[in-house]
């Protein structure tokens, strides 16, 4: 196993040991089957203790408004926006691996997909929460989609705020369909599998009447492939779009054309480091690291690699055309992130998103868990910071000294961020016990053996 | 009790080898009306099977084509028919801007569509009563095997025939499968009292739902803060002042912008001799004037000035303005009779601005000159 792994010529083994199918099945399913551990218990207690505090935190500002935030003029985009955009680039990594990743025959994908794929849309749930909450008056999201009105107003196409409405919206449906798609078979299984009756009706309302037929399986993969590539310039185009809110207007460094790369790249970063850092939990509490192995998790290091340099390559850029480009305001921007009132925070996002992933070229670092667990953490601390220098820093000082500000967050601003990582966790717990965390069909079909040899 | 219905004769494989040999030689030996089940798509087994390529790629390209081109016309219609709006200076039909918003739509209804159709369309799902549901044969595909389930209702079916078939290339454990009689005798169940109940119950709770909380919950704390605000509205009462009037009248002596009180009231001469043309007799004071006297004065004294009333004597004819009199008068004269009236005349301070009056004035200056245009003149 790690003479393959050192070999690079050779492509690893998808899945570890020849597991039988059946054993597959068995293994996969555990989690459903058996009543949760201590642990699972423990762990869901404190996410819904950050949920609740969230929770409460929300329901303090729809009440009283959104005095209770640090936001005001000038700085009127505040934590909300942050983790909206944190959030969305979490999202990344799921769709990336299962839909690109899928398009190019990527097959170590298998083990991770569905895993990656739930956390896309939990992210993206807790993203969506954070601009509903930012309109202020949270009661009439209607009015974020074109209807026809009894004001006969309609948005306004025009505005990137509306292209976001519709990139995130579509984003979630698609993902959840995409996903809903994959467990179909899953599903069928599970429900000739069980023995609980009223599991096997949930089972058999959801499976909608599978039944492994090759004359469907057949329209199935072509859906799939379709899907996919229908997903990929979707995911590209959503994380643009969240980069359009800011590249289009006309704040000092925010109207840069470097964005929706450099964004794209930043989500998928996150996205990596989040899901690196929550496969080894699952793996280990779920006795998966056959099929989720230590060769899975070094891939994903080596794709943060990338996308962590592409970040890096970007902030460079970032500062060169600010002095290239010879407008002062840019530049003062600039001078002002790295040595202004926010300095620490350019500098964790620095350390953390360019210099710590590095380290990653380092074989050892690369294939020991507790050093990746630590960067992925680190990783997702820096991109958070990259957002809120990005939000913070141009909107605090922008042209007019006159109209200059600072931005300090209150409780409630804390307390929300809390509550959609324990949204996003207890929505994690919950996946994992209620389905497959692996797809079992897909893990089937290429475990050794698992295809004809057309001799 | 009624007999049995076989719906097909099934067999089991172990490997995905076998499987595809089995569904070739299925093929090859004619029967058309079987499938192969296999717990995950089998490399070959199209082409084992002699399956014709999906035609999905058609239905997602006529979907995406309708989101692109549905999404386009509508934004061109909002912003060119229902309500153009001038945005940042750009043109109306910005159509950079619709791209993002074209593209979502194309890949939402391209995406979500195609799904639909393959499970509607192709699957003909959700159907959950199939005779193979719940077989022991179906549990056995779901885990790790392979499987052929040749129908009775193909032409070729004769169950002795099939089973020694089945058995030939290599099938195991060859079991018939049957219809679940009670799925086949279902009755008319679209107005069954059950059904009928829920739908009612359904759209009760959700007109009631919709009800109360756009008519009753928007009206209600926190909601209503907005619309709550401490300020008094015109023509509401208020217990502020003693009248209990809301609205306060202004303060004695107060002017109201452009209505400086006349200050020859009934004193033609003295206006005459007072007032003096503020504005200069430029074209656009001129064209404005003109504008202005073909509005109010030309039905009573005529397109220009000579008294050829319009009203066909509904109103007594005024006099013409190119006497010699209205021609010698000063200008504050005329900008009296137009403020004031004179006998029948009606003042028209209400109606037309200071600097419209004087505008007037220079309009018919230049109507009579050019009514008693000299030799001079033309030269
Ligand atoms: C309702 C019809 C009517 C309208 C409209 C009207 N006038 Fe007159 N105007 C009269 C009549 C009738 C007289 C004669 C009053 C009188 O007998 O002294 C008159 C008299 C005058 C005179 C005095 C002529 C003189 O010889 O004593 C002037 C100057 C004059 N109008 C200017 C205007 C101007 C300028 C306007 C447009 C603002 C205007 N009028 C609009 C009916 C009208």
């Amino acid at each position: 196993m790690s003479t393959a792994a050192t070999d690079y010529t050779r492509e690893f083994p998808v899945v570890e040991g020849r597991p039988k199918a059946a054993e597959l099945d068995a293994t996969i399913a555990a989690p459903l089957d058996q009543f949760p551990s201590r642990v699972w218990w423990i762990a869901i207690s404190i996410t819904l203790s950050f949920l609740s505090i969230g929770a409460f935190c929300i329901g303090m500002t729809l009440y009283e408004g959104l005095g209770l935030w640090g936001v005001n003029q000038p700085v009127s985009w505040g934590f909300d926006i942050v983790n909206f955009v944190f959030w969305i680039g979490i999202g990344h990594a799921g769709t990336l691996i299962s839909a690109i990743l899928f398009l190019l025959r990527q097959r170590w994908r298998t083990g991770i997909a569905r895993f990656a794929e739930a956390m896309t849309i939990f992210a993206v749930m807790c993203a969506g929460l954070f601009p509903l909450l930012h309109t202020g008056r949270q009661w009439l999201p209607m009015y974020l989609t074109p209807y026809p009105n009894q004001h006969g107003l309609w948005v306004n196409f025009t505005s990137p705020l509306v292209w976001d409405v519709f990139a995130v919206s579509t984003y979630f449906i698609v993902s959840a369909v995409f996903w809903y798609v994959g467990l179909i078979p899953d599903l069928a299984t599970l429900r000739d599998r069980t023995t609980s009756k009223i599991k096997k009706t949930i089972y058999s309302v959801f499976s909608l009447g599978w039944r492994h037929s090759n004359r469907h399986w057949q329209h199935y993969e072509r859906a799939y492939l379709i899907l996919a590539g229908f997903a990929t310039p979707l995911v590209l185009s959503v994380h643009t779009i969240v980069s359009f809110d800011f590249a289009v207007s006309v704040i000092p460094g925010w109207h840069t054309t470097v964005f929706p790369p450099y964004f794209v790249a930043g989500a998928v970063f996150s996205g990596f480091a989040m899901v690196q850092n929550v496969l080894i939990f699952v793996r280990q509490a779920f006795n998966l690291k056959h099929i989720i192995t230590l060769d899975h998790l070094e891939k994903m290091n080596k794709v943060m690699i990338v996308t962590g340099s592409m970040v890096g390559y970007a902030y460079a850029m970032e500062l060169f055309i600010a002095w290239y480009g010879g407008n002062q305001f840019e530049r003062f921007v600039f001078l002002n992130r790295a040595l202004g009132p926010y300095a620490w925070a350019y500098w964790t996002m620095v350390s953390c998103n360019v210099i710590f992933p590095q380290l990653f070229w380092f074989k050892k670092i690369r294939r020991s868990i507790p050093a990746m667990f630590a960067i992925g953490i680190l990783v997702n601390i820096g991109m958070w910071f990259e957002r809120f220098v990005i939000v913070v820093t141009s909107l605090s000082r922008d042209f007019l000294p006159s109209s200059w500000g600072h931005y300090t967050p209150t409780l409630y601003d804390a307390g929300i961020l809390l509550g959609s990582f324990g949204l996003f966790f207890t929505l994690i717990l919950i996946f994992v016990r209620v389905l497959p965390v692996v797809s079992i069909s897909e893990v089937k079909g290429v475990i050794e053996g698992g295809q004809p040899s057309h001799r | 009790m009624k007999e049995k219905q076989q719906f097909s004769l099934t067999a089991l494989f172990d490997t995905p080898d076998e499987i595809i040999r089995a569904a070739h030689e299925t093929r090859s030996a004619g029967y058309t009306r079987y499938d192969v089940h296999t717990p995950y798509p089998v490399h070959g087994m199209d082409k084992a099977m002699g399956l014709r390529q999906s035609r999905l790629g058609i239905f997602v390209l006529i979907f995406g084509l309708f989101g692109a081109v549905s999404s386009v016309l509508f934004m061109t219609w909002v912003t060119l028919v229902d309500y153009p709006l001038v945005i940042g200076g750009k043109p109306f039909w910005s159509w950079p801007a619709f791209v993002p918003v074209a593209f979502e739509i194309t890949v939402l209804m391209a995406s979500v569509l195609l799904v639909v159709t393959m499970i509607v369309l192709y699957f003909k799902f959700p159907n959950i009563s199939h005779p193979l549901h719940d077989t022991p044969y179906m549990k056995r595909i779901s885990s790790d095997k392979f499987g052929i389930s040749i129908q009775v209702d193909d032409p070729k079916f004769n169950e002795r025939e099939v089973r020694e078939f089945l058995y030939k290339i290599g099938g195991k454990e060859i079991t018939p499968v049957y219809f679940d009689l009670e799925d086949l005798d279902h009755g008319q169940t679209m107005f069954d009292p059950k059904f009928l109940g829920v739908l009612a119950l359904t759209a009760i709770l959700v007109s009631g739902a919709t009800y109360a909380v756009f008519n009753q919950l928007m009206f209600m704390e926190p909601f209503s803060w907005m619309s709550t605000q401490a300020k008094q509205k015109a023509q509401r009462p208020s217990d502020l002042f003693k009248d209990g009037i809301g609205m306060r009248p202004p303060v004695e002596g107060t002017v109201a912008r452009g209505f400086l009180p006349y200050l020859f009231k009934g004193k033609p001469d003295e206006a005459g001799k007072n007032l003096v043309n503020p504005l200069f007799a430029t074209k656009e004071v001129i064209e404005r004037g003109k504008a202005t006297y073909l509005t109010y004065c030309s039905p009573c004294h005529g397109n220009f000035a000579r008294g050829d009333s319009r009203l066909r004597g509904q109103f007594p004819n005024p006099p013409t303005l190119h006497s010699d009199k209205v021609r010698n008068w000063p200008d504050g004269s005329i900008y009296h009779v137009i403020t004031e009236g004179q006998n029948v005349m009606p003042a028209y301070a209400s109606q037309i601005s200071r600097d419209d009056r004087w505008a007037i004035i220079h309009y018919l200056r230049v109507l009579q000159r050019a009514h008693n245009a000299k030799e001079s003149d033309l030269k």
